[in-house]
């Protein structure tokens, strides 16, 4: 296995780069939006919750797609992050406290989701929401009231709360890294730019989390 | 009015693989003294601040003109050169500590042969020994001149790796400045000629891809080499460099 990774060392350093980006950081983005659909109406939420559980074949696009780039992507960076030795309190430099706040995000995200997936998806797959009947019925889906009753809890608010701003963050300092990384951004200047733009990313992303978070309180 | 006094902390070693422990010295007050120069006194009279007698403390220094890099040392917690540091310019007490990014052999005296080994790892240099003369090499524009000798400034002192979170045994990374001269022996007509054999030596574990974009060498290069450009650039040679590759296989 040692061998294997340091063999593959470049491969694997940038699937695990691309795979943040393209298809977890997406599937992210992806599912912020659809989220917000529960502030215009609950309807269009359960409508949209619908859609994407009618696709054909959907649970093998979530595993190729989320699920398996999804935990390469954390189980890699967990040793990433664990390699590193933190200095911020000697070198408090911004780059330097974007860098930590990469691997806390990171594994705050990781909790986090894993925790999500067993609350949401899990639930869904052991058919705690009920039963499939037919085609039209929300039966066995985590629709709107489903949603809402959960997050009556406020702790359950709180971690999604938390986990939403951190996924967010690392999504978006993860796209500023990357384009260093992939050698697109390559001088100060630009990537003084994609800073500024990354950093604007990381608020509307937040933003979005967090509204659709209170659409079900 | 009371006399004013020099305080310093500093982080002692007796040998390699010796417990490391601190000594506090006080030294009379000196108008424009820099460490090197509180080093030399504390040469001369090798007395703590509580009045004992002790070793003197051992260091490197060379140049005294921030141009050879040997006195650099971790000074109130950021590595630097100590024979620009002047003592007006820090908090007292001011605490001197070897590198911990490279082994100590006494004192404030580390060894920085890990930095050359890298060099050579990188084939930081242009072969051009043969056995006949091959001639003047391709001429370089004026331009391309003035960026790269910006980089051929790089002293190998190892405050950029010092101040790298991620240049440890685990990473085994080979650090910023070893990078920087690929860059600048890629960048070179002849050197050129060799890129993607240092492009290969950089695709390896160790290489590039242990920069976690936390960008503090570029703050702390006291040569102000841009090293982030250098990192970011060979980034990008390195992803034409393998998708070429991989596609020409």
């Amino acid at each position: 296995m040692q061998d294997f990774i340091r063999r593959n060392h470049y491969l694997l350093r940038r699937l695990h780069s691309l795979s943040g980006i393209v298809p977890v950081g997406g599937f992210l983005l992806f599912h912020l939006y659809e989220n917000a659909q529960a502030m215009r109406s609950p309807a269009l939420y359960n409508e949209s919750i619908r859609a994407i559980n009618s696709l054909p074949m959907v649970w093998v696009l979530e595993v190729l797609f989320i699920f398996i780039p999804l935990y390469f992507h954390a189980i890699y960076g967990i040793y990433i992050a664990a390699d590193a030795k933190y200095n911020v309190s000697n070198y408090g430099y911004g780059r330097n406290w974007a860098f930590f706040f990469q691997r806390l995000t990171g594994i705050i995200t990781l909790f986090f989701v894993t925790y999500h997936i067993w609350h949401f998806r899990f639930q869904k797959l052991i058919g705690a929401f009920g039963t499939y009947v037919g085609g039209d019925s929300m039966s066995g889906l985590p629709s709107f009231d489903i949603v809402k009753a959960a997050f009556a809890n406020n702790i359950v608010v709180a971690l999604y709360l938390v986990g939403v701003v951190a996924a967010a963050y690392h999504l978006c300092n993860g796209v500023y890294t990357f384009l260093i990384t992939w050698g697109i951004t390559i001088g100060p200047k630009s990537q003084r730019i994609s800073n500024v733009i990354t950093n604007a990313a990381f608020v509307a992303v937040s933003a979005l989390g967090i509204v659709a978070v209170f659409a079900f309180r | 009015m009371a006399e004013k006094f020099i305080e310093l902390r500093v982080k002692r070693q007796v040998a390699p693989g010796e417990p490391a422990y601190w000594e506090e010295f006080k030294l009379p007050y000196r108008q424009n003294a820099n460490i090197i120069s509180c080093l030399m006194e504390i040469q001369r009279n090798p007395i703590t601040a509580d009045g004992k007698r002790t070793a003197p403390v051992a260091w490197e220094s060379n140049c005294l003109e921030e141009v050879c890099g040997a006195c650099t040392m971790v000074i109130n917690g950021k590595a630097r050169q100590s024979c620009s540091a002047l003592v007006d310019n820090f908090t007292q007490p001011i605490s001197l500590e070897p590198m911990k990014s490279f082994p100590v052999v006494r004192d404030l005296m580390v060894d920085r042969s890990k930095m050359f080994e890298a060099l050579k790892r990188v084939r930081a240099w242009i072969p051009i020994d043969g056995t006949h003369d091959l001639g003047p090499g391709p001429r370089q524009s004026p331009d391309d001149q003035e960026w790269m000798y910006k980089l051929s400034e790089c002293m190998t002192c190892g405050c950029c790796m010092e101040a790298c979170p991620n240049y440890n045994e685990g990473t085994d990374f080979i650090g910023p400045a070893p990078i920087s001269q690929a860059r600048l022996f890629n960048a070179h007509p002849t050197g050129k000629m060799h890129a993607g054999e240092r492009l290969d030596v950089l695709m390896q574990p160790g290489g590039l891809n242990e920069c976690g974009n936390a960008q503090n060498c570029v703050k702390v290069c006291p040569k102000e080499i841009p090293l982030t450009t250098s990192i970011a650039d060979l980034d990008r040679q390195v992803t034409v460099h393998a998708l070429k590759k991989a596609f020409t296989k």
